[in-house]
């Protein structure tokens, strides 16, 4: 069954636009770019949901193999969800950056003459949108089946929705390496996993004090810096790698 | 003039005479050093007041810790400049880097965990300090895994400089994990501010291992930087007159 | 200090001795890799000139 991917993006720039305003058209065409991946994965609501069906199977199993005790999972709860929340979020950067490699997309991208950073940084708002978002919501759901309290329900959907930003930013940096690379999925996780370290510590960190009580902010802070980072640097170096790998 | 000079060093012929020419002068040293550093080490050096001879990991442990560090930024700043000017023996040294470097990596990590068995009591310690060194060998397999996963050289090289530039960052969060965080592993002893901590007896075998480490590293460097260029240069003309001679 | 205090290292020999041991080999291993490497190339190379010299 194949597929028209027939959503264009004009994301070329007319000389009279460039020479008018720089800024507005890259905003746009990110924008665009933002637009189009959003509608895509719309139009393949079972693909989208791939990676938070797995989410949901994964933090299943741990309970099953550890112990059905709420008392003792409750400690696991925060690892289990950052856990499964970084692989689910591995697996979608595949499809993200696969499909537009394959068919010449990226290539148009880095072509079109606009700013492939800012291109980037909009695919990687897109997968933010349609996986680390839906974590976010969909963590507090998992944390409680491994029981944690009610009351601690808006610490990890801000820890999650926060640290998913860092996670796609730097998801972005490891799709692009590996962009060139057959059967890349390993690699793609190899990559991706150790820088991911960071976020995981201090995620994993706010999350487990949202569930006991406590005060998570300094974590979540922290986590918020990575993201922050991530904004500013990932793209750059996702933009480089792509532009090398499509030479 | 001094752009010559540089410019000389990105030529692949010069590089691998060079390289040739200069290795027995960082490999001797080397063996040396490291007999008499290790002789310093195991039986000059005086026992300590609380770990008695069981501190002697250090002599072997904290070189391998500190090579690691040097080896990772070597790599990572020879990438970036045959990234940026297009050098591509910058390329081949970053290339000759990353196995020696997880061979370090590795040692400090296994040396480190041997000594915390007895001295902390566990083999092994979730905190900050050895989390971001096994990163660093993550990252140097990661490098070594991305450039044999790509076909062609150039984009090889490129693609693996891009991460190399990328887990930079790692290297001052290793050095600084002891002073941003509460960790087990203890703090700076040598690289201070006020000065090592370390009486002479002790610091000296330290410093003589450091500096034999670092000369193999340059040795070696050297050596795996001519069969790197060598493989590289497919049908230069120069080849033909070092193969045959 | 005698030879079996030596070898002792006041309690900690087995700690201290693999971590040595382990930090040498690495030491070994990495001279050897790097001149195998080089032989290898070397020999690869030599096979390049004698084919294009054949062609």
């Amino acid at each position: 069954m194949t597929e028209i991917r027939n959503e264009t993006v004009d994301t070329t720039t007319t000389s009279e636009a460039s020479f008018a305003s720089t800024a507005t058209p890259a905003l746009a065409a990110a924008r665009l770019v933002l637009a189009r991946d959003l509608r895509l994965a719309f139009r393949r609501p079972g693909e989208m949901l791939q990676p938070l069906v797995f989410f949901a199977i994964v933090t299943t199993l741990f309970p099953l193999a550890i112990t059905p005790e709420l008392s003792q999972l409750r400690v696991v709860a925060p690892g289990v969800v950052w856990v499964a929340a970084l692989l689910s979020s591995l697996l979608a950067l595949e499809f993200l950056y696969r499909e537009d490699a394959h068919d010449g997309t990226l290539e148009q991208y880095a072509l079109s003459g606009q700013s492939l950073t800012w291109l980037l940084f909009a695919k990687t708002a897109s997968h933010w949108l349609l996986t680390g978002l839906p974590l976010a919501l969909m963590a507090p759901i998992a944390a409680l089946a491994l029981g944690a309290p009610m009351s601690s329900v808006p610490g990890i959907v801000a820890s999650v929705a926060v640290g998913s930003i860092a996670l796609s930013l730097i998801g972005a940096i490891g799709a692009s390496l590996t962009l060139g690379v057959r059967r890349s999925g390993v690699l793609l996780s190899i990559l991706t996993l150790p820088l991911a370290i960071p976020v995981l510590i201090f995620g994993a960190s706010a999350t487990s004090r949202a569930i006991a009580g406590e005060d998570y902010s300094a974590p979540l802070y922290l986590v918020g810096a990575i993201a922050v980072l991530g904004i500013t640097l990932a793209p750059l170096a996702a933009a480089a790698a792509v532009r090398i790998s499509l030479e | 003039m001094a752009w010559t000079w540089f410019h000389r060093l990105g030529s692949p012929p010069y590089i691998y005479a060079l390289a040739a020419r200069l290795t027995p002068w960082f490999a001797w040293p080397a063996a040396v050093l490291t007999i008499v550093g290790l002789y310093a080490g195991l039986v000059l050096a005086p026992p300590d007041y609380q770990q008695g001879d069981g501190y002697r990991i250090i002599y072997v442990h904290v070189p391998s810790a500190w090579m690691s560090l040097m080896v990772y930024t070597t790599m990572a700043v020879s990438a970036a400049i045959g990234l940026i000017w297009r050098i591509k023996v910058a390329h081949a040294v970053a290339a000759s880097c990353a196995a020696m470097g997880a061979t370090f990596t590795f040692a400090a990590l296994v040396t480190g965990s041997l000594w915390g068995a007895p001295m902390w009591g566990t083999y092994w310690e979730w905190d900050p300090r050895l989390v971001s060194e096994l990163i660093l060998l993550f990252l140097f397999l990661g490098y070594m895994g991305l450039r044999s996963a790509i076909d062609d050289v150039q984009r090889a090289d490129r693609i693996s400089a891009v991460l190399a530039i990328v887990g930079v960052i790692n290297v001052p969060i290793i050095h600084f994990s002891v002073e941003w965080w509460n960790s087990l592993h203890q703090t700076s002893s040598v690289f201070r501010r006020a000065g090592p901590a370390m009486p002479m007896s002790m610091l000296l075998p330290l410093l003589t291992m450091f500096v034999a480490f670092t000369l193999m590293f340059a040795a070696l460097l050297l050596t795996r930087l001519r069969a790197e260029v060598l493989s590289r240069e497919r049908s230069a003309s120069w080849i033909r007159e070092v193969v045959s001679a | 200090m005698s030879v079996s205090e030596f070898f002792a290292m006041g309690g900690y020999a087995r700690y201290v001795w693999p971590s040595y041991a382990l930090v040498l080999a690495a030491i070994v291993l990495n001279i050897v890799w790097a001149r195998r490497a080089l032989k290898r190339a070397r020999l690869e190379a030599r096979r390049r000139v004698a084919m294009k010299d054949a062609t």
